[in-house]
């Protein structure tokens, strides 16, 4: 079994599905007996649809209207 | 059977309207202040060479690159510095434990989604404005816009393993500048310990 520095190091690769289908094995191997990575992986999953989460935000109405009128200026 | 386009089916006008507000979003990420300068300077450009773009659901990952370059004049231009981060001491550091020291009952269900929901769109912001740039383009990217790995190493013309390996310290810093940046900001203080 891979130590856990070596599956947490890899988890996020784990996650965004870049890692070789060989550490995948590795991985999941290690997670069925590891507890605490686990929880790591968890967090890692929680942590990557938070930055999702946090890319809908509200924008300026100033700005995106002044912006529209550059695009109608450039392209009447 | 569909028959590609010889060009965009849509004119210029209509399809930057319709990116606009993920191109700002996306700016405000990459140079903060200076978004709207930068996104003013990536509809100029895209204006003047949209004869290039060949077809029309591919003006996304289009407008996307040239809006990259433009926030990387800007922020080469800015005088504004990242805080000082080593690069090589980051590899050890994980927030997860690093939340799960603060606790006194280590294994609480929610400790680490409470530290989570203390941070709004303006923090996530803040704590990316820390990072160099180099590693924030593609947290920023990647992660917030939704674009594959290889898409973006297509976009900067770099190999694939630079962008994954850019990408896998830009986590690493987002963890430590999180947890340094709710040190200092109080965040932690509504965090229940």
């Amino acid at each position: 079994m891979i130590s856990c520095a070596k599956a947490v190091q890899q988890l996020w690769e784990y996650l965004d599905g870049t890692s070789t289908q060989a550490d995948r094995v590795l991985i999941e191997e290690h997670l069925k007996r590891c507890r605490r990575c686990c929880g790591e992986l968890e967090f890692a999953h929680e942590l990557r649809a938070f930055l999702v989460d946090a890319a809908h935000e509200d924008l300026p109405e100033d700005v995106l209207r002044r912006l529209n009128r550059t695009v109608e200026e450039l392209d009447p | 059977m569909v028959v590609a386009q010889a060009g965009p089916d849509r004119g210029f006008r209509e399809l930057a309207k319709e990116q606009l507000p993920r191109l700002l979003s996306l700016a405000r990420r990459l140079v903060g202040d200076d978004a709207e300068d930068a996104v003013q300077d990536c509809l100029l450009k895209a204006f003047q060479r949209f004869d290039q773009l060949q077809d029309g659901a591919a003006a996304p990952s289009w407008l996307t690159s040239i809006l990259v370059n433009c926030c990387r004049d800007r922020g080469r231009a800015g005088a504004r510095r990242p805080v000082e981060i080593d690069v090589e001491s980051i590899e050890d550091f994980s927030l997860y434990r690093r939340i799960a020291h603060e606790d006194p009952f280590p294994y609480s269900d929610s400790l680490h989604l409470d530290f989570l929901a203390e941070f709004g769109p303006e923090d996530v912001r803040a704590v990316l404005m820390r990072l160099p740039e180099l590693y924030r383009l593609p947290l920023v990217v990647v992660y917030m816009d939704g674009f594959l790995v290889r898409e973006l190493a297509e976009m900067l013309g770099v190999p694939l393993g630079t962008v994954l390996a850019r990408l896998h310290r830009g986590r690493k810093l987002f963890e430590k500048q999180m947890w340094e940046y709710a040190e200092e900001t109080g965040l932690l203080r509504g965090v229940p310990r």
